[in-house]
Parts: structure tokens; C-alpha cells; sequence
């Protein structure tokens, strides 16, 4: 029996949120007095794999086909149901993302296994199985019980600080008999924006609304966001008025976020927004109007002119990271 | 082609959220319910584009849910749509509601089932792709823009950090985003023509849900936020490293 954890990768590199995965996945397992077996697929290099030993992984079910290294969401679902079968796994573990979200899913059908989805917390087995996750666009937490026997968790990125320890992992490698139909989805071509974070798993979001008056002043937000090593985001009608690209635009219609610091420049608090970034960690909102709704959900506030404000902070984190080397 | 469009209702983002019976229920005196933003801006609308351009000849619209659904529903089919049905139960567990669809879906030979990338309520995002698992057919979650040509459908999709660009063949279930389309408001005819659409009801053999809410519980009270003069960004800065620990 083990806890089993798909891992993800970007050309061999095993992404951070998938050690957390990993860990979690760990912490399960413990609870449940077994071990945990991350699973890997596509090109990945043995020390990648054997890194997972110190996120808690006691094996790594290695599956060497190229074709995995892109998204074959049905390839992916056979091969978490044939390692949860071959493995006796009462938890799967994956990670609510795009990837996770398109895999996960499936896997709970065919395991007919409950699901929960953005867990935010470790379960809770004293009476049951009970994740904890956002719900209403983040103006409640929901308490899921999942009653099933196996039961499928996907893991919300960005919920638990990494913590790297020592530990080995046997990799083994694991046989699946795919179908041709697991792999009829066919990726024509990739537009990957390259040199950015990408903002579903950014820790640190620096972000514009209207106030910046302009997509010619943006300057300002990317130059906060490169020296904190953030991403960028912003409200609808900048992205509306195409001032940004869309796939920046957070709120009730477009991304969420769940950052550790989202810093809000020249953005009111709609509501509609606050329903997107209302996850993160610490907010920081500069506006020059006090009366700006979003002051009452920021953690730190200023009242003053973006213009002025975010070259001033920009200066003062420079200057913070010089110190801190 | 043959469409059908998954649509839930779910509570406005505006409206607050009340609990009771000890945090175990919400209270829904008071709620505001709506279509969710994703099922009828995007997914409805995309279905209703592929109609008015000849390439769907049938839009079927479908919701599971009680009776109270039903005002949803029918301002779903004002927008378009020939019929709904609604499958008369509760469902707050995807497998249940995808179990739903997947028994009214499998004998109409949909040639594309479109719903949205999420509910904004729990988020789940998971009725479609268990959806396509119980037909045994493809997904394609996260979608920016979907095209069909014959059989074959042209799908834009969010990935990690960009976008890429996937074909596969009908039948498929797609789940829609932002770019898929622009959102509609009805017109003074949709409405009128709402009114006498069918809307077929259907009380299925009860599935047995695999997760519960055991309970919920509202976000602590913000403690009150702390103002930095704007000229004092050190400040700032140190409060981010030394008391947050953000940065
Ligand atoms: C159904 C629905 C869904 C929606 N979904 C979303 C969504 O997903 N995301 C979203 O963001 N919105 C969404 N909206 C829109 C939302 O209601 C707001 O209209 C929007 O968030 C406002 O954007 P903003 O704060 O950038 O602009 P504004 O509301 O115009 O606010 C601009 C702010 O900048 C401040 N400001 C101006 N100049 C300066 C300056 N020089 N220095 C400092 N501050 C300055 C102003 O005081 C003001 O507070 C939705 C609306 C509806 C009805
Ligand atoms: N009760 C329901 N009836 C019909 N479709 C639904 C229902 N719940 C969810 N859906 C569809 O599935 C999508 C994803 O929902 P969810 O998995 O609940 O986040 C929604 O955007 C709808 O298109």
C-alpha cells in the first residue's frame, strides 16, 4: 500500500509545486502509516527523480515515454490507475492545475473515488476524511468530508512552505498498457510566454487596475514585479482595453491567484476582483482615493499616487536586496 | 452537429454568505442565484455561435438541479438553445452530477458537450472531464477558443505559463474560458421565445455522492489595515520582510 502523487515537470525539471505535491502526498502517508510514491512520466533525469526522496517520496514509478512529456490527459489517467491498483493507493494525490484538473477528475471515475479539489489543508481523520477549501469565490471555506474508500485530492499550489529534508527513493520502473485513444488529443503547437512566472503558481503578484492610467506606464508594475521576482497581473477593463494580455486578468471571470504578497496598484476592490485575489496571503493595496473598497481587504495600505508611489517601492526593495547579499 | 451545454446555477458573487445550523448549511434566503459566468458567457454562447453559422444544427441546454433552478434555465434558453432538460436532483458532488449527464448524454449522440472551466461556487472544475470519462471520450479543459471543421475540433487551451493549440475528433467535451466568446445579454424576443421552448424534466435513479460539506466556516475579519505614508517605502519594505514574511 502507498499514498501515490503524479509529479509534473517542465523539460525534465520537476516544478515546485509538484515537491509540495510530493510532501503532501508525505504527510498523508505518514498519517495513514505508509509511504508515499510519486509518479513520473516523460524525460526526466535520474537525480531529478531521486530529489523527490527529500519531499518524502520512498519511490518514484518511473514511466519513460516521450509522448508523456506533453499533456495525454487519458495516458495519464491509465497510468494513476494502474499505479493506485498495482499500489492498493487509498489516496491519489494531484495538483489543481491546469494538468491536474484535466486528469484528476477522470482517475476518481474510473476509481470511483470521491474528489476534492484546491485543497488548502492536510485531511483531517479524526472523524472521516476532511479537506479544507475555498468556496463562493473565496467569501467561505468549505469543510469536504470524502466518504468514498479511495480518495482523490488536488492539491491547491502555493498552500504549504516547502521544506526540504533528506531522504532516498527507490525508482522503479512502472508498465502501463496504453490504448490508442489515450492519446487522441494531438498539441498542433505551444505558445509558452517565455521569461514570465506564470501567475497560477506566482508567490509574489505585483498588479494594475485602471489607476495606472495606461498601458504605456506599465513599465512601472514590471519594474516593481523584476526586482521582487513576481508576476504581473491586472483588473478586467485593462485587460478588456487590451492594455495587457487576457491571461493576466484576475477576478470572478478571469485567473485566481492565491499569492504570499499580491500588491494592487490603481485598483478599486470590485468585488468581482477581490473574488480572484482574495486567497493571497498579504495584500498591499496603493491608491490615492482612502475611500477605495479595496483598503478594507489589504493587509498594508497606501494612500497616495501610483506614479509616485511604485518607483519610490521599487527603490526601496533594491535597496533591500542589497542588503540582504 | 449535435451540442449540448452544461449549466449550473449558482450564487452571485455580490450576494454575502450566511451560515446556519451550526456552520453546517448555507443559508439561501437571500441569495441571489445566476447563471454560472463561465457556462453562460462562454460555453452557451460558442454553442449558439456554431448554430448561427450552420455548423450545430441542435443546441441542447441541461442542468441538474430542483425546481428552483428552473428561472436559470430559462433565462439560459432566452439567450438560444431549441430545449433543456433539467434531471430533478441534488447534486453538490461532481461525480453525481456528471453521473447525471454522462445517463441522459449517452443516448442522444452529442457530437460536442461544452461546459464551463468551473463553477465560481466550489470550483471544482471537475464535471467535464468526468464527464468525457464516463462517455469514454476526449477533453479539453481551459479553453480560449474552440473551432470545428467537420469532425475535427480546433482547440486553444491554457497550459502552465502560455497557450497551446490541440485538435481532436468529435465527440469531445471542451470546458470554456475567457476567449471562447463574448458574453450576450437577451433580447426582448429570446425572452418571449423562453417561454414556450421545452424544457423536459427527468427524475433519475438517485446516485449515491462520494464526498459531503461536513461543514463551512467564513474567512477570519481582516485585522484592520496598516497604512504606510507614501513617502515611507522602507517601511514598507520592512514590514513585508520582517512581519508578513513575504519577501
Ligand atoms: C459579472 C461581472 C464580472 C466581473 N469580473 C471581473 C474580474 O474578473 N476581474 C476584475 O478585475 N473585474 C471584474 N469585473 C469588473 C469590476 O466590477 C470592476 O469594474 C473592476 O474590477 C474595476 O477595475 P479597476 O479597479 O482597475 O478600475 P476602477 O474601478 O476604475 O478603479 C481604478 C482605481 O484606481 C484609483 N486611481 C486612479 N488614479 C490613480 C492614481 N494616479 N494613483 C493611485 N490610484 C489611482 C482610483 O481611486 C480607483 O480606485 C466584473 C464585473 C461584473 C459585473
Ligand atoms: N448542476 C449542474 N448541472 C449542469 N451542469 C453543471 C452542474 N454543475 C456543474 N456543471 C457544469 O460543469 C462545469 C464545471 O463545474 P464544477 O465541476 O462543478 O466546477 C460547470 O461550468 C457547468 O458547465
Amino acid at each position: 500500500m502507498s499514498v501515490i502523487v503524479l509529479v509534473e515537470h517542465t523539460e525534465g525539471t520537476i516544478k515546485k509545486k509538484s515537491l509540495e505535491a510530493v510532501q503532501y502526498a508525505a504527510d498523508i502517508a505518514k498519517k495513514l502509516g505508509t509511504t508515499a510514491t510519486a509518479i513520473v512520466a516523460g524525460n526526466v533525469a535520474e537525480s531529478e527523480m531521486q530529489n523527490l526522496g527529500n519531499y518524502g517520496a520512498a519511490k518514484v514509478l518511473y514511466i519513460g515515454d516521450n509522448r508523456l512529456n506533453q499533456l495525454h490527459a487519458r495516458a495519464f489517467t491509465r497510468i494513476l490507475v494502474t499505479a493506485a491498483r498495482q499500489e492498493g493507493s487509498p489516496v491519489i494525490v494531484a495538483l489543481h492545475d491546469v494538468n491536474g484538473r484535466a486528469i484528476a477528475p477522470r482517475v476518481a471515475v474510473q476509481l470511483k473515488a470521491g474528489l476534492v479539489s484546491g485543497a488548502l489543508s492536510s485531511p483531517d481523520m479524526s472523524d472521516g476524511f476532511v479537506v479544507k477549501k475555498s468556496a463562493f469565490s473565496g467569501k467561505a471555506f468549505a469543510f469536504v468530508n470524502v466518504t468514498s474508500q479511495v480518495k482523490v485530492v488536488m492539491l491547491a499550489p502555493n498552500s504549504f512552505p516547502l521544506v526540504k529534508g533528506e531522504g532516498s527513493a527507490v525508482i522503479e520502473n512502472l508498465t502501463v498498457a496504453f490504448d490508442e485513444k489515450d492519446f487522441g488529443v494531438t498539441v498542433q503547437s505551444v505558445d509558452q510566454i517565455t521569461g514570465e512566472i506564470p501567475l497560477s503558481d506566482a508567490e509574489l503578484v505585483v498588479s494594475g487596475g485602471r489607476g495606472m492610467k495606461g498601458p504605456e506606464n506599465w513599465g512601472l508594475i514590471e519594474g516593481l514585479a523584476k526586482e521582487l521576482g513576481a508576476a504581473t497581473a491586472c483588473s478586467r477593463p485593462v485587460a478588456d482595453a487590451h492594455w495587457r494580455p487576457h491571461h493576466e486578468h484576475v477576478g470572478q471571470t478571469g485567473g485566481t491567484v492565491r499569492p504570499n504578497l499580491y500588491i494592487a496598484a490603481g485598483i478599486s476592490g470590485a468585488i468581482q476582483h477581490l473574488a480572484g485575489v482574495s486567497g493571497s496571503k498579504t495584500i498591499v493595496v496603493i491608491n490615492k482615493d482612502p475611500e477605495a473598497p479595496f483598503f478594507k481587504a489589504a493587509n498594508y495600505g497606501v494612500v497616495g499616487d501610483v506614479m509616485e508611489v511604485l518607483p519610490r517601492l521599487t527603490e526601496a526593495v533594491k535597496k533591500f536586496k542589497a542588503q540582504q547579499h | 452537429m449535435k451540442v449540448l451545454v452544461c449549466i449550473s446555477q449558482v450564487p452571485d458573487t455580490v450576494t454575502k454568505i450566511v451560515l446556519k445550523d451550526n456552520n453546517k448549511t448555507v443559508e439561501e434566503n437571500g441569495i441571489t442565484f445566476i447563471i454560472n459566468p463561465y457556462d453562460e458567457w462562454y460555453a452557451l454562447v460558442r454553442a449558439l455561435e456554431f448554430k448561427e453559422a450552420g455548423i450545430a444544427d441542435a443546441v441542447h441546454l441541461i442542468t441538474v438541479g430542483r425546481a428552483n433552478t428552473e428561472p436559470v434555465i430559462r433565462k439560459a434558453l432566452a439567450l438560444g438553445g431549441d430545449e433543456a432538460i433539467r434531471i430533478d436532483a441534488d447534486s453538490n458532488d461532481p461525480y453525481v452530477t456528471a453521473g447525471y449527464i454522462a445517463e441522459y448524454a449517452k443516448n442522444e449522440a452529442y457530437d460536442l458537450v461544452l461546459c464551463g472551466k468551473e463553477t465560481i461556487d466550489y470550483a471544482n472544475g471537475a464535471v467535464g472531464p468526468m464527464l468525457a470519462e464516463l462517455l469514454d471520450i476526449d477533453f479539453i479543459g481551459f479553453a480560449t477558443a474552440v473551432n470545428i471543421a467537420g469532425t475535427i475540433a480546433t482547440v486553444k487551451r491554457e497550459i502552465d505559463g502560455g497557450e497551446e493549440t490541440d485538435t481532436a475528433s468529435l465527440p469531445l467535451v471542451i470546458s470554456c474560458q475567457k476567449g471562447v466568446a463574448e458574453a450576450r445579454i437577451p433580447n426582448m424576443r429570446g425572452i418571449m421565445a423562453a417561454r414556450t421552448k421545452p424544457l423536459k424534466t427527468i427524475s433519475p435513479t438517485a446516485i449515491e455522492p462520494l464526498t459531503t460539506v461536513a461543514h463551512y466556516e467564513l474567512p477570519p475579519a481582516k485585522a484592520g489595515v496598516k497604512l504606510i505614508a507614501p513617502d515611507q517605502m522602507d517601511e514598507l519594505v520592512n514590514l513585508l520582510h520582517a512581519e508578513a514574511k513575504v519577501i
